[in-house]
């Protein structure tokens, strides 16, 4: 088995793992940058719109010319890449299993970044196997990495920033959009984004939900999902307790439905490594305990992004830089006072879009979850003083 | 049906007489000025830094909503490109004796053509009235977006926001 070696390894190079690397690069360690993708970027380049914050965050700039940036700082940096690699397994000394072009290698680093995202959940309803259903993260790689529209009319489930968002991107790629319809009471994602969507004529149901997909001729006529697709959609209005309300279904014509019903972190490999666990609903479920440096509770492995809990990219390139400042200190690239200025810095950002009543839940869940890292410490250096 | 922006996915008459962004009626008789539709606290400041004349402010925390100074605004409408929501028209009811102008962002393709009749849209994606194309502007600086300006009768200028192009048949 070949043996490949680095000081840092970040694992997922889309915008926490490139930021990551980048940092810990330009202070001077030996970085390798892995990703199982054919390109590096992530979300990044299906994100055609223009970034929310300030100017320190590159608002106003679209997020594929983030990604562009990005790719170049991180190129001249000197930051070593392997695209089309799997980091599929790591022990709790952190050595790990990659499969590089097709060849089993042991990967080992003193450090190690995991920003490996997060995965898009799914919803069952009657017909939801049928060809058409997809998520909203797939009909956006289909439509920008791809080019391929994923349909002609498009129900999209969901109206978190994803649904709405993806659901504007759709029509933009020429699609209609029959239908945004949300389950809860109210608009999940940003009103402008649902105001975006609204003013191009896209109805949006809140309170209701997909009861049933069904197509009716073997055919499936000339729709994009082709025979035996989708091709009628059926909506039901839910109760205050969120039950269908018998008498309340409505049907449209679609022949594509995207699911936009939330993300859960891709934390395979954190389990794996032996890290500890919280349980932060909005986060997504089960995130990894860590500290202000990233640093979970196996002492020299990292995390950053939507790993550590499902926010946006904005956040996710900012704990990137965090952990890869956090990793160059503790390699001693970089002294104690000059690694907590740059801390600072982007934790001073990082506060700012955790503002505001979007900011204020995952600012609450950034807060539990510190404080459980803060009694898991607590309780281990006991332990080690008995 | 409840109203309001988070369940409908347009801003209530009510959210946007609140709004911090929406110049006076004595400051709107006077000519062109931006109108900022943004009426929820979300993290994001363009502009402001955009705005050369400190017209609009919203401060060190970026969750504030943008308050307009009609006083300072020309109605240049660089913030109606630049605006990551898309939430900025430049309004002026003086453009004509019947006529307003209205610019705003728009993302489609194809672009109007100036000259050309296009629909004229409210905030619900309703047909308003028609309009008329006045310019196109897409500029590098716009990243994208483009501002298209349209003419519609003065007593729809609060109600027109953006537009569709009209197909072939509906000329």
């Amino acid at each position: 088995m070949r043996n490949v070696a680095a000081e840092v390894a970040v694992i997922g190079a889309g915008p926490a793992g490139l930021c990551a690397a980048y940092q810990a690069r330009s202070a001077g360690a030996d970085v390798l940058l892995i990703d199982e993708n054919k390109l590096p970027g992530g979300q990044l380049f299906k994100q055609i719109h223009k970034f929310f914050g300030s100017g320190e965050h590159q608002a106003g700039v679209r997020g594929f010319d983030i990604a562009k940036a990005l790719l170049t700082r991180v190129a001249e940096s000197g930051v070593r890449v392997k695209l089309d690699s799997l980091v599929y397994g790591i022990q709790p000394d952190k050595s790990m299993g990659l499969l590089d072009a097709e060849e089993n290698c042991l990967l080992r680093a003193e450090k190690v970044v995991i920003a490996a995202g997060a995965k898009e959940n799914y919803t069952p309803f009657a017909g939801s196997t049928l060809p058409g259903v997809i998520g909203a993260g797939a009909a956006q790689t289909m439509i920008h990495i791809n080019r391929v529209l994923p349909g002609k009319r498009v129900v999209m489930v969901g109206a978190g920033n994803v649904g709405l968002i993806v659901s504007y991107q759709l029509l933009q790629a020429g699609a209609e959009v029959a239908a945004v319809v949300e389950a809860a009471p109210r608009i999940g994602g940003y009103g402008v984004h649902a105001a975006k969507i609204r003013r191009a004529g896209v109805p949006i149901y809140v309170g209701h939900t997909i009861s049933r997909a069904y197509g009716g001729t073997d055919g499936g006529g000339d729709c994009g999902a082709g025979a035996g697709g989708v091709e009628h959609v059926e909506i039901v209005r839910l109760d205050e307790n969120w039950r269908p309300v018998a008498g309340s279904e409505f049907t449209l014509d679609a022949d594509t439905v995207c699911l936009a019903v939330g993300l859960s972190p891709m934390t395979e490999l954190i389990w794996m490594a032996g890290c500890r666990f919280e349980y932060i609903p909005a986060f997504g479920g089960h995130v990894p305990l860590h500290d202000h440096n990233m640093e979970t509770t196996v002492g020299g492995l990292y995390v950053a992004g939507d790993v550590t809990g499902v926010e946006e990219a904005s956040t996710a390139m900012e704990e990137g830089g965090l952990a890869g400042v956090a990793a160059a200190e503790a390699l001693g690239y970089l002294s104690a006072s000059a690694a907590a200025r740059k801390k600072a810095e982007i934790a001073a950002r990082l506060n700012s879009l955790r503002e505001g009543p979007f900011g204020d839940a995952r600012r609450a869940a950034k807060e539990k979850q510190l404080a459980a890292m803060a009694r898991f410490c607590s309780c281990e250096a006991e332990r080690g003083a008995v | 049906m409840p109203e309001g922006l988070v369940y409908t996915g347009i801003p209530s008459a009510a959210e946007l007489a609140a709004c911090p962004g929406i110049p006076s009626r004595e400051r709107t008789a006077k000519g062109r000025v931006a109108v900022i539709e943004c009426v929820q606290e979300i993290p994001c400041n363009p502009c402001e830094r955009v705005c050369k004349r400190g017209a609009i402010k919203i401060g060190e925390r970026i969750t504030e909503l943008p308050r307009l100074d009609g006083g300072l605004c020309t109605g240049c409408g660089v913030c109606v490109a630049l605006c990551p929501g898309l939430a900025i028209t430049v309004v002026d009811k003086t453009y004509s004796a019947t006529e307003a102008s209205i610019d705003f962002p728009y993302e489609f393709l194809p672009l109007p053509q100036k000259g050309g009749l296009v629909e004229a849209c409210g905030r619900a994606g309703e047909r308003v009235c028609t309009g008329r194309v006045l310019a196109v502007k897409k500029t590098a600086a716009y990243a994208g977006t483009a501002v298209v300006s349209i003419a519609v009768p003065v007593e729809f200028a609060d109600d027109v926001r953006t537009m569709r192009v009209l197909r072939a048949t509906e000329k």
